[in-house]
């Protein structure tokens, strides 16, 4: 059996970890630069505020006290994503992180009824030792324990906890009820050809021929039906391969013409994707820049250009991913216009072993990409031990635009030593 | 057999290389001798944080601390993995806040009390009063 744990609300359950006062009042968590809401206590999901909603239009209810909305602070929550793990880990030889609020966890050999009782001992203690509610969904598969989980969630009666028997009539109600598109890997587009083959709840895509599946739609859904039937046949990263892009953007803290502000940033973002993508063991055959004006100042001039260049050769070395990034803003740059955002995209990856040598490489290149390799990896050691940004290519100006706005940010109670809570003895 | 006696027989104990140790002790299924000297420094972290997943560390301040013997600045590990036993210092959640305690039992029926006369001893587990976590302990640094 395989159980999926997953953190209630996270991003708000680690920010009343310190704040009780917080308990029961409508908590909004702001995207980087406090654009809009990417997490949501279930008190401001009942009051019908969307994810994705831009912040400003949330000022009114914030002046009035009836909601709080905090800067997202990372580093706070990955501290209680690993405590969360770490506890987890007592319970279960084989912890695997979904995602920072999801976590897979083998339970095997254990019968139903006893599953049942280790898992609320297991949301309890993980309640207790680290403030966090979770809420626990187990079942044969991965895909049915998904299901679970949110059956877990969202049907008081059970708890927090749901363990599916396979072929019980428990599981059967509950893949009745379960539409297509809350089913892990099934996206918007296969809901609409499903439909059109009279398939539309969880129960009947279960019962549809695999085989037949699988001729007109993919193999990964074929695997998706028969996980729905209790075979386990999809594993964690299946679903999570290395990515073939890699985005990095963000919002400059105001609008900004200036070109050295924004080749900074610019800079800076090309620098931190090329560190992803060594970190994920990728070459990129291209950079994509882009810039934004705002489209809400319509009183302002606008112009949002891109431009990709392309590498001599496949590449994960920052200095010539900054080369590229650096042409191409040279190429899209205009004075007299003020941007809003800007980024860099790192397009075309391919596997580092699977490179292919160019027509142009040389002995010598293969020097240079030893050089290069050894560089690199250096540069990515010393930011590991010492901080991001302890080296980077060039050095940025506090205060430059591009800087996170983080307006209410909680301090980072659990990774600072001048920002641990306070508390009064009484 | 030859290379598991000698490595038993002839320990060189700070000298011996990290690397050497392990696949000796691998071969022979017999721990090293040498082992007994690896990494041996006295580690605060293990005294004081027994179960870090559970433990916080928070700094004190306020006007009644000097009962409980501590003073401005100090700097409390939190456990929040441990049962509340009478006589503990707790955090604890009072009115949405985390305040400092100390658990008691006053007729049987556990209190929070202060350590200054002025404040009364809270009945626990009432809504607005919950344990947060155990003091384990407490960190004092003098200037220097």
């Amino acid at each position: 059996m395989i159980g999926l744990v997953d953190c209630n609300n996270f991003y708000a359950s680690c920010e009343r970890a310190f704040q009780p006062h917080l308990n029961g009042v409508p908590v909004g968590v702001l995207s980087n630069n406090d654009g809009c809401v990417i997490a949501r206590s279930n008190e401001l999901k009942a009051l019908g505020i969307e994810m994705g909603t831009p912040a400003f239009e949330l000022q009114h209810l914030v002046r009035q006290k009836r909601i709080v909305l905090l800067s997202s602070n990372y580093e706070l929550y990955g501290d209680f994503s690993a405590r969360v793990q770490s506890v987890l880990e007592e319970f279960a030889p084989q912890v695997e992180r979904y995602s920072i609020d999801e976590m897979f966890v083998r339970f095997d050999g254990f019968d139903t009824a006893t599953l049942t009782d280790h898992c609320r001992t297991l949301r309890w203690q993980v309640e207790r030792y680290t403030g966090i509610p979770v809420s626990i969904g187990v079942a044969s598969t991965r895909t049915l324990s998904k299901l679970a989980n949110r059956a877990a969630k969202k049907i008081p009666a059970y708890g927090g906890v749901c363990v599916l028997d396979k072929d019980g009539p428990a599981t059967k109600g509950l893949l009745q009820r379960i539409e297509l598109g809350d089913i892990w890997g099934v996206g918007r587009r296969l809901v609409e050809r499903l439909n059109l083959m009279g398939i539309r709840s969880a129960w009947e895509l279960r019962n549809a021929e695999p085989k037949q599946i699988r001729r007109r739609f993919s193999v990964t859904l074929e695997r998706t039906v028969l996980e729905l039937r209790g075979i386990p046949c999809i594993e964690m990263n299946d679903f999570d391969e290395p990515r073939q892009r890699i985005m990095t953007s963000r919002s400059f803290g105001k609008l900004t013409g200036d070109y050295g502000e924004i080749h900074e940033a610019i800079r800076q973002h090309g620098q931190r994707g090329a560190e992803k993508l060594r970190q994920q063991g990728s070459l990129a055959r291209a950079v994509l820049v882009f810039l934004k004006t705002n489209p809400y100042r319509p009183d302002l001039a606008q112009y949002s250009p891109s431009l990709i260049v392309e590498l001599e050769r496949p590449s994960d070395d920052s200095r010539a991913i900054l080369h590229a990034a650096s042409q191409a803003l040279q190429r899209i740059y205009r004075p007299r216009y003020a941007f809003m955002k800007g980024g860099v995209m790192l397009l075309d990856l391919i596997d580092t072993d699977r490179q292919q040598l160019s027509l142009l490489d040389k002995p010598q290149n293969a020097d240079e990409r030893a050089r290069s390799e050894k560089l690199m990896a250096t540069m990515d050691e010393l930011n590991r031990k010492m901080g991001r940004g302890a080296v980077s290519l060039g050095v940025p100006t506090p205060g430059a635009a591009w800087h996170l706005r983080c307006a209410n940010r909680s301090p980072r109670w659990t990774t600072r030593w001048e920002e641990i809570p306070k508390v009064r003895a009484l | 057999m030859s290379i598991l006696v000698h490595a038993a027989l002839a320990p060189r104990p700070l000298a011996l290389p990290f690397p050497e140790t392990l696949i000796r002790a691998g071969l022979s299924g017999f721990p090293s001798p040498a082992q007994d000297y690896e990494g041996r420094t006295l580690d605060l972290n293990e005294r004081l944080v027994k179960r870090p997943s559970s433990t916080f560390f928070m700094a004190v301040t306020g006007d009644s601390m000097e009962t409980f013997g501590m003073q401005d600045g100090d700097i409390l590990v939190v456990d929040r993995s441990l049962e509340p036993r009478p006589g503990q210092i707790l955090a604890a959640l009072v009115d949405g806040e985390v305040i400092v305690k100390r658990y008691e039992l006053i007729g049987n029926r556990p209190y929070l009390c202060s350590g200054n006369p002025r404040y009364a001893p809270i009945p626990l587990g009432n809504c607005d009063c919950q344990v947060w976590g155990v003091v384990r302990s407490m960190i004092h640094e003098y200037p220097v």
